[in-house]
């Protein structure tokens, strides 16, 4: 098992840092998943994450400008870590001017993910900062239990409102409420609801747009009334960990209701692609 | 307190209060100025809207908004009383955010049935609308600090950044704060009696930040300290 990486374009940098950073505020701890090309970050949706779960995928090339990695076998040629997005999000900070950022996958005491930034210096010699982030290896038999979740069987997709303005409404929402309803319809029309003995709030998105789906996933919603609203009622700090974590704006974002069971969310930047699950409250 | 699910609801012809602001920052920053404590009192007639906030039946704190500063304004009774939960009202009235972008604002309209009924906010921002409904409870006495006119022996008005800067430095390890006011020296003085010493602060009456000073008697009186940090709230 191997895997070197070494970042050298300032703007590949910044941009992987954001990631991390986006990562770090949806996770305390994630499984990294490396492959030739590409690297997941993914969170299953055990108890402990309060039935969240997520699927982050990025292109190696769009950041990277040498990546090696020999995974466990040669028939299983990838590596599954388990991680602290944070402590990875830390180790970049310092990188911030940096000339090189290097990755590598090292033994010392324990698994590391060894991170050297390369900073300059005014004399001939590199100062060089070097983190050894602990990760865990996840061993071959349990890989089958970080597979990409399937996109549910929906009853509506519509595209999300601008998610400044839909952070700003959730985390007032949240000083009001633990819960909040989620409803949509095929109209592009989306409602958050909040509704307490003391409070009832409703904020009313109109000419969202839905997004088109190829066939297959669309067999729920061909028949549907458009003016239908597929609701589901979701712990409020969930939905506003998703939104306060965008730290750029993506290039599209939408989301995906099965009534009154889950609200799938996706959100696509140029060269990231997140995923994220969050179950409807009994 | 009646539940909100039993508030009923009626027409628009019925409001016995409408408010409507093109800015709604004109009312939360002011209420946000008395936000010490999360009960308040609205008391709205014609001549506008007056919210009292107090503590312990000590300390009270009245933000008035005149009549003249909505852009709609109707009181269809004599006068319209009611409490309600500012820190509620606060999270409404700012449900879009306290930093918006330059050239935007949120637009309120306020509707109240009358005794019994929730208060309606309706805001919009951008095309947005958020509609709130905030139960409303059986409106309590406040104190009547009886500020009559013709008993004033002592009037200063003051410049408030100057005041606040004062009351900022004031040292908190005094219990009380003494305010002095004379038609002679010292004129106006803040003073504190702390664990370093005691500590005065003199405003002559000549000052930049006098804006009115009619003094006709000596007066020092002593207040818990605790109450000035509340006027440095905004």
């Amino acid at each position: 098992m191997r895997f070197r990486a070494k970042i050298v374009d300032v703007a590949c940098l910044n941009h992987f840092t954001r990631v991390i950073n986006t990562i770090a505020k949806l996770a305390k701890t994630c499984t990294l998943r490396l492959t030739v090309d590409k690297l997941y970050f993914i969170l299953t949706d055990k108890v402990a994450n309060g039935g969240v779960s997520m699927w982050c995928e990025l292109n190696q090339g769009n950041f990277f400008d040498e990546f090696q990695m020999e995974g466990v076998a040669a028939e299983h040629n990838e590596i599954y870590l388990e991680l602290t997005p944070e402590n990875l999000s830390r180790a970049l900070k310092t990188a911030q001017n940096a000339k090189t950022v290097k990755i590598k996958l090292t033994n010392k005491h324990c698994p590391c993910l060894t991170v050297a930034v390369e900073l300059p210096s005014l004399s001939s010699s590199s100062r060089i900062v070097t983190h050894d982030i602990p990760v865990g290896v996840i061993p071959r038999r349990l890989w089958n239990d970080f597979r990409e979740p399937s996109v549910p069987d929906f009853d509506v997709s519509i595209y999300l409102p601008v998610l400044k303005t839909m952070k700003s409404v959730v985390e007032r929402m949240k000083n009001l409420s633990n819960c909040i309803v989620l409803e949509a319809n095929l109209n592009g029309e989306m409602n958050l609801k909040i509704e307490t003995d003391l409070v009832s709030v409703t904020t009313h998105f109109k000419g969202l747009g839905n997004p088109p789906w190829e066939d297959g996933s669309q067999n729920s919603t061909q028949d549907r009334d458009p003016e239908s609203m597929a609701e589901a009622r979701i712990d409020i700090r969930k939905l506003l960990q998703l939104l306060a974590g965008q730290q750029v704006n993506p290039t599209k974002a939408l989301c995906n209701i099965v009534s009154k069971r889950i609200v799938h969310f996706i959100l696509l930047h140029e060269e990231v692609s997140l995923q994220y699950f969050i179950p409807a409250l009994a | 307190m009646m539940p909100l699910s039993t508030q009923p609801e009626t027409g628009d012809d019925q409001y016995v209060l409408v408010a409507s602001l093109d800015n709604v920052r004109n009312l939360s920053n002011i209420l946000k100025a008395i936000h010490f404590k999360d009960h308040a009192t609205c008391f709205a007639t014609t001549n506008g809207i007056k919210v009292t906030v107090e503590n312990a039946k000590c300390l009270q704190a009245n933000a008035f908004i005149q009549a003249g500063i909505f852009q709609e304004f109707i009181v269809q009774e004599e006068s319209v009383m009611f409490r309600i939960n500012l820190a509620v009202l606060l999270d409404c009235l700012t449900i879009f955010g306290t930093n918006s972008l330059p050239g935007t604002s949120t637009a309120l309209r306020m509707c109240y049935h009358g005794y019994g009924y929730p208060l309606t906010l309706f805001l919009e921002e951008g095309g947005v609308v958020t509609v709130c409904k905030i139960n409303t409870e059986e409106p309590e006495e406040t104190l009547d600090f009886d500020f009559c006119s013709t008993n004033v022996v002592n009037k200063i008005i003051l410049q408030s950044e100057g005041l606040r800067e004062a009351f900022a430095e004031l040292d908190m390890t005094s219990e009380v704060l003494q305010i002095t006011m004379s038609p002679d020296k010292p004129y106006f003085r803040l003073s504190t009696f702390g664990n370093a010493g005691s500590a005065h602060l003199d405003y002559p009456k000549d000052s930049d930040l006098m804006e009115a000073f009619h003094c006709n008697q000596t007066q020092t009186n002593r207040y818990k300290i605790s109450c000035s940090n509340l006027s440095l709230r905004h």
